[in-house]
């Protein structure tokens, strides 16, 4: 617990750090008597969201509670762009200040190449919240909570080469320095955790060794009206590995990231009166090829299939079906230790999409439901957005999460259900 | 046989020599407004402006830059490239579209917030354009074998002659019954629309508002889509029109979709 909050705070102190840098730059920049093009965007908002079935496991009735403020800072010269996205909130929970730089990258863009160098968001992939070729970091917390859709995805710090020779297009990323996936904070969400007694607990630092750089390979072109890509990833699991002291009474656990590699490809096009999209990707779980550890998940070849279409006016249905299968479950089933939930061979989930727009796109309703073939449990995201006027927004919404086994991927939270507000004034 | 070869020449030489548009039947009508209309230029490059009035007078505006480009004769293929400059809420969103004659477009947006390209589905004839009185037929314009189209009179609007053509949608699945349109005769564009429902009345009506020459091409830079049920309308200001820039065919990529070149959106 103390650890992560180190790791934490130096997160914190580092993204002070490089947005001083950047605005340094910005602002020495113009010095340099090449054009320079200048513009000043972000917004301010409330997001708030309460508990509605239980208080969290600190005592407290919110899973979130701040005001923010977001400004985008962007400058061009000729082929140069300078990008800044950076927030400041305060937490009403745990009563504290911070300023978080959200993306913060420099451009070069030629006609046959560009690079990106610095925090940046990459999205991959065609699943609607369900992520195969997209290995890039995310916050769960985030989406459990009830804020905005975009503070689902972390930037990841790193360079980025994209190559257009015409055959084809590649996107090239090298990422130093690790960025784990971000998950309920057990201090807000009740969850179920399989060595709860053990409190005595220790995060590996994430690599920051150059050496294990991660590395993301994304190709893509149209074959036959349809978008496809092909990906490959060579770097490390973000949700974090178990390892007990001792196996049979163990007193301390050090959680880490085992390496992983993936190969995936996906295709999207129009078919059936809509837009249908498949995804796969074999995950290669590097450190336990042969399925006998226990604490390190076993390879995986995962797909999915959606299809989203509209049926009438500004009403647009969209449904995806989704498999996990593992490599080894025999080997898996072998070695699992006694006392710990055993996960079936293929892991099956479904979601459903309801998007009705009203008041010329100003209202939307908006359902979301993930159900769980395998474990029948579900997450039910219902959300109305209102835009008052050309510049201000509120979101009303609702986390509901339950059925299925109290360990089960949604199951777990049954306790943590909440309403969320969200307000933005945008300029 | 020879007695037909030669009425026809007759035929043909009374209409150029009389230059009487009148002899053109609908569709070759429909087919010159068109190309007049959305066709003109191997490319355009404009900088619109749309208000969206509420029947309270409540105003939003969207603002945006349009790419086009034409691939092949006037009711080809074409592709969209839109940025958005505003409402702020969608600054930096791009979306692009590739349009066929004959089957549904394709359609992509760029969601800048989470760097983000997706498809889209969405059906062209019932679709509502960023929420306005247009559908994104009503910008893109409609296939012409989809309607019939007859001659129902002559009419002077304004300064304009115009011929009145009536449309009727082949298959029911329009909530249009017919569609009436006024098109000048000496710039083919369609200065008013009137556009019909099932009981036969009058619900939405367009009519071009301010007409300039650009570059050769007599352009509607000021229209208007009104719906007489809502109340509810909107005007597109056309704040720079400009054909035969030179859009390159790499523009409408994925890569510029995530980045869209300054030069084009300036």
């Amino acid at each position: 617990m103390s650890r992560r909050q180190t790791t934490d705070n130096r997160q914190q102190k580092s993204d002070v750090v490089s947005l001083v840098a950047c605005c340094l730059l910005l602002l020495v920049w113009p010095l340099s008597a090449v054009a320079v093009e200048t513009s000043l965007h972000g917004f301010v908002q409330g997001n708030y969201s309460m508990n509605t079935t239980e208080d969290n496991p600190d005592g407290k009735d919110f899973k979130w509670s701040e005001e923010r403020a977001q400004v985008k800072l962007e400058a061009t010269a000729d082929q140069f762009s300078l990008f800044i996205k950076g927030d400041a909130f305060h937490d009403n929970i745990d009563k504290h200040s911070i300023m978080e730089l959200r993306e913060g990258y420099a451009d070069y863009t030629s006609e046959k190449w560009d690079a990106r160098i610095g925090r940046q968001v990459v999205t991959w992939g065609v699943g609607d919240l369900l992520f195969i070729n997209d290995v890039f970091p995310k916050d769960f917390a985030a989406f459990f909570s009830g804020r905005p859709m975009e503070y689902l995805k972390n930037g990841v710090d790193g360079a980025k080469v994209g190559l257009y020779p015409g055959f084809a297009s590649f996107e090239f990323i090298a990422v130093p320095y690790f960025e784990p996936n971000k998950y309920p904070d057990p201090s807000r969400f009740r969850m179920f955790d399989p060595m709860a007694s053990i409190t005595n607990r220790e995060t590996q630092d994430p690599y920051r060794d150059f050496h294990k750089a991660e590395k993301a390979l994304r190709v893509y072109r149209d074959v036959a009206g349809f978008d496809a890509s092909l990906y490959y990833y060579h770097g490390f699991s973000r949700q974090p590995s178990v390892l007990p002291d001792n196996p049979v009474a163990p007193t301390r656990l050090t959680l880490f990231y085992p390496e992983l590699s993936v190969y995936g490809a996906s295709v999207q096009g129009r078919a059936l009166d809509g837009v249908l999209s498949f995804e796969t990707g074999y995950y290669d779980s590097r450190q336990d090829r042969h399925g006998t550890d226990p604490m390190i998940p076993n390879s995986q070849t995962r797909y999915l299939i959606g299809y989203q279409r509209q049926l009438w006016e500004d009403f647009t249905v969209g449904a995806q079906y989704y498999g996990e299968h593992m490599q080894d479950h025999s080997a898996y089933v072998q070695n699992l230790p006694s006392g710990f939930p055993r996960e079936k061979r293929l892991h099956q989930l479904a979601s459903v999409r309801l998007t009705q727009f009203m008041i010329h796109q100003t209202l939307r309703l908006s359902f979301f439901a993930f159900y769980g073939l395998s474990d029948r449990d579900y997450l039910l995201n219902p959300e109305v957005k209102y835009n008052l006027t050309d510049s201000v927004w509120i979101a009303l919404g609702g986390n509901v999460f339950g059925g299925g086994k109290p360990w089960g991927q949604f199951g777990q939270f049954a306790n943590n259900d909440n309403v969320y507000a969200q307000a933005r004034y945008e300029f | 046989m020879k007695k037909i070869f030669l009425l026809a020449a007759a035929l043909i030489t009374v209409v150029f020599v009389s230059g009487h548009v009148h002899a053109m039947t609908a569709d070759e009508i429909m087919k010159k407004s068109q190309a007049a209309f959305l066709y003109p230029g191997a490319d355009l490059k404009a900088r619109v402006m749309m208000k969206l009035v509420s029947k309270g007078g409540q105003e939003r505006v969207r603002e945006m830059m349009m790419l086009r480009k034409n691939y092949g004769q006037p009711g080809g293929e074409q592709k969209y490239f839109m940025y958005f400059f505003q409402p702020a809420d969608v600054r930096n969103m791009t979306f692009m579209v590739y349009k066929y004659p004959g089957k549904d477009a394709d359609r992509w947006l760029f969601v800048p917030a989470i760097n983000m390209v997706r498809r889209i589905a969405a059906q062209d004839k019932r679709s509502s354009f960023v929420g306005s009185d247009f559908t994104y037929e009503d910008i893109s314009g409609r296939n012409l074998e989809d309607d019939t189209h007859a001659v129902v009179k002559d009419e002077k609007i304004g300064d304009c002659d115009c011929t009145v053509i009536k449309s009727t949608p082949k298959a029911a699945e329009m909530e249009y019954s017919y569609k009436l349109s006024w098109i000048d005769k000496g710039t083919f564009l369609p200065i008013k629309e009137e556009y019909y429902d099932k009981k036969g009345e009058l619900y939405r009506v367009f009519s071009a508002d301010e007409i300039k020459d650009v570059k050769g091409h007599p352009t509607i830079i000021k229209r208007s889509m009104k719906n007489l049920l809502s109340g509810h309308m909107t005007e597109v200001s056309f704040l720079k029109a400009e054909y035969n820039v030179g859009i390159e065919d790499s523009l409408f990529t994925e890569r510029y979709l995530k980045q869209p070149p300054k030069r084009w959106i300036e």
